[in-house]
């Protein structure tokens, strides 16, 4: 194995690493991927890990090695190990398999623990963000080089103007993966029409939404990729500083991203003259500590600065005055990660996958009541059919479907006769939903509808700032009113009076998250009204959850 | 003796540490996060003395120092017990049951969420989402991320971590 670290680099190098890289791989017969991202470390894959390279050294095998690689996606089949190049898949793999599976090598695979891969969750993906997730070590910048990673940086700065790598990017149609899609090119394009003498990009990380953990897989599995697309973003807008905001409860993520800025900026791809052309670009990372409207970007920008996490009224928007007043460029973790592979395989490739207006692929993690959980991307239009009863192979133990939850805590439930829909930013609005940044979750006949939406107002008034009245009161007033519904206090005119209010805090509220915390009440109220009925009319909770006298009492307490 | 001056050490190791962080920002005063950041891993939460020190480093107004360190949730201004167990109250935890969980806990210590047992030995604490929605309903325990929770399982893994 090479061992010696990579340093200033120049673009004719970057090829050479790759080729050294990949030729000193041929030399081994097997390479045994071991995911070591945050889902199978849970499960100790560390010490399966551990357990493989230790075998190999007592069976003195000298043509295979162990590769701690990122989330092959299928999080609820871990620990994942797939052995290559025969491309077997184990799962549910422990520390006292590694005897096996080495000894497998020579012979038949270890038919108690394979994986099969044919079928739809691995079929029917199209992977583009996460290509090299599972594939190459995260800790390793010549794995990703041999990837033909950083290439496209240097394409970039010798080969493109700035102007000419926007409208790479606008003529791709790639839309902001935060949640709210606004088209990448056009703010890239806003900001690097901006003037004055300091201009940032940030990447936000700050992912906040429960039952998301797409950036964070992301940033586990293939930080150099985020890194890259930063830095073309920053050569585009003209900035030269950099700030990555991630959530302080990521503390995988952040080692790794740590430990690739240190090596991009010894190879020079990071830092002063990059691949010795004139362009610098520094990157810091600046955690968040647990506050989860700082994922609104003027929110996010004040916590940079070290202050509380208050969003501001736009405009002006961070384009044009953002972090400590300079035009700013954020983009969320997602859409870096897509930028190298638009300027290495051109916009009509990228332009040609997903919809007419929602161009590529999108990550989501599919999470509660379904087979598979764990991490999937699929082209932009798959319907949400086919992710739920095929990807994820339905939902266990029999159970009915009863709906799907997309966009975090201020997204809306979508019912089983929408299933057919396309998945894309439209058509997710008008269900009454939004793409968010994409969590789905899938809840069963078991779940309460009134108790879910109680359950999301909690969350977006204690996650409130308490800067805007709306929000503030609003956020508490509604939670209050689903209370009465639940616990069978409440009488018909609740529900105008809970209609009513949604209206006020959606309209009147200051930032994104008071204007979408009505979101889950008002898609509920409007698929699942009888239930809410149920409880009010009838003192009967459909689910079966709520158990009226019980909570009533405890809330005596 | 001994124990004396290695605990005098101590003390001056995390004071370096604080003064490091805010030496590689520059003293700049957006450096107050991350700052709080060190004093609380040092520390394990912001005690007052140490909000003061960073506030005239910094020269930030003590009332903003305190300001920030309320606002987010990540910082605490209580020393925590001897373990902690942060169970995850995410979507899809809750989706898989993690109230049961919480409320088989709170009953079974006594305390609520940001509380921590008469004895001092463990302190509960709720997470937004850990990012383990593939093992709902989740908590961390200690340092250990443990899945796939029913009440008992709770209970005996707590169990198992107070009389350590």
């Amino acid at each position: 194995m090479i061992h010696h670290t990579l340093q200033a680099l120049t673009p004719d190098d970057l090829p050479k690493v790759a080729e050294a890289e990949n030729a000193a791989a041929r030399d081994f017969e097997h390479t045994i991927h071991v995911c070591v991202a945050a889902g199978c470390l849970s499960l100790h894959s560390d010490q399966v890990k551990q357990g493989l390279e230790h075998q190999i050294q007592e069976s003195g095998l000298t043509h295979c090695r162990v590769k701690g690689v990122g989330c092959m996606g299928l999080c609820s089949a871990g620990s994942l190990v797939s052995v290559r190049p025969e491309e077997t898949l184990y799962q549910a793999v422990t520390p006292d398999d590694a005897p096996a599976i080495i000894e497998s090598l020579s012979g038949a695979p270890v038919n108690r623990l394979i994986c099969p891969t044919d079928r739809p969750f691995f079929t029917q993906q199209t992977r583009i963000v996460l290509a090299n997730s599972g594939e190459i070590d995260p800790e390793r910048l010549e794995d990703y080089i041999a990837a033909g990673g950083y290439q496209q940086l240097a394409h970039v700065l010798n080969d493109l103007t700035p102007s000419q790598v926007i409208d790479h990017v606008s003529r791709s149609g790639l839309r902001g993966r935060g949640g709210a899609g606004y088209p990448t090119g056009l703010k890239w394009g806003t900001v690097a029409k901006a003037g004055g003498p300091r201009k940032f990009v940030i990447c936000n990380a700050d992912e906040g939404d429960p039952g998301a953990f797409m950036d964070r897989s992301v940033l586990e599995s293939d930080p150099h990729r985020v890194l890259e697309g930063m830095a073309i973003a920053a050569y585009a807008v003209g900035a030269d500083e950099g700030y990555i905001y991630i959530r302080a409860e990521y503390p995988l993520a952040i080692k790794r991203l740590q430990t690739a800025i240190r090596q991009a900026e010894r190879a020079q791809l990071l830092g002063s003259s990059i691949l010795g052309t004139s362009f610098g670009f520094h990157v810091h990372i600046r955690l968040g500590a647990g506050a989860y409207v700082c994922g609104e970007e003027t929110a996010l920008i004040a916590s940079i600065e070290g202050k509380r996490g208050q969003p501001r009224p736009r405009p002006p928007y961070p384009a044009e005055s953002g972090l400590w007043n300079a035009p700013t460029l954020i983009n969320n973790v997602e859409t870096y990660a897509n930028i190298a592979p638009i300027i290495a395989n051109g916009p009509e490739w990228f332009a040609s996958i997903g919809t007419e207006r929602s161009k590529g692929t999108k990550v989501f993690a599919l999470a509660g009541k379904i087979v598979n959980t764990g991490l999937i991307e699929v082209p932009m239009g798959t319907s949400l059919r086919t992710i739920i009863n095929e990807i994820g192979e339905g939902i266990p133990e029999e159970h009915r479907f009863k709906a799907v939850q997309t966009g975090g805590p201020t997204g809306g439930c979508i019912p089983a006769e929408y299933l057919d829909t396309p998945v894309d930013y439209e058509s997710l609005a008008s269900m009454g939903s939004i793409m968010g940044s994409g969590g789905m979750i899938v809840m069963d006949e078991y779940s309460c509808m009134v108790d879910v939406a109680r359950f999301f107002m909690e969350f977006s008034m204690s996650e409130s700032c308490g800067k805007c009245v709306p929000c503030r009161v609003g956020t508490a007033e509604m939670y209050e009113l689903l209370s009465r519904i639940v616990q069978g206090r409440s009488s018909i005119e609740d529900m105008a009076l809970l209609q009513d209010l949604c209206e006020t805090v959606k309209y009147t509220s200051l930032c994104g998250l008071g204007q979408s915390a009505p979101n889950p009440i008002l898609s509920m109220m409007r698929y699942f009204k009888e239930e809410y009925l149920a409880h009010i009319v009838d003192h009967v909770c459909p689910a079966g959850l709520c158990q009226f006298e019980a909570v009533a009492q405890e809330v005596q307490l | 003796m001994v124990q004396t001056v290695s605990k005098l050490s101590e003390d001056e190791k995390r004071r370096r540490m604080i003064i490091a962080t805010m030496r590689r920002n520059g003293y700049a005063p957006d450096a107050l996060i991350e700052t709080l950041h060190t004093v609380q891993s040092a520390f394990g939460y912001l005690d007052d003395t140490a909000l003061r020190f960073v506030a005239h480093e910094l020269h930030i107004p003590l009332s903003k120092v305190f300001g920030v360190a309320t606002f987010y949730h990540a910082f605490t201004l209580k020393p925590e017990g001897r373990h902690r167990c942060i169970l995850c109250q995410g979507t899809a935890c809750y989706v898989k049951g993690s109230q049961v969980i919480l409320q088989a806990v709170t009953r079974a210590y006594h305390i609520t969420p940001g509380g921590t047992t008469e004895d001092g030995e463990l302190s509960l604490l709720t997470a937004r989402c850990l990012g383990s929605c593939s093992l709902a309903p989740a908590a961390i325990m200690d340092e250990n991320v443990v899945g796939n929770l029913t009440p008992e399982h709770a209970l005996a893994a707590l169990e198992g971590l107070t009389t350590s």
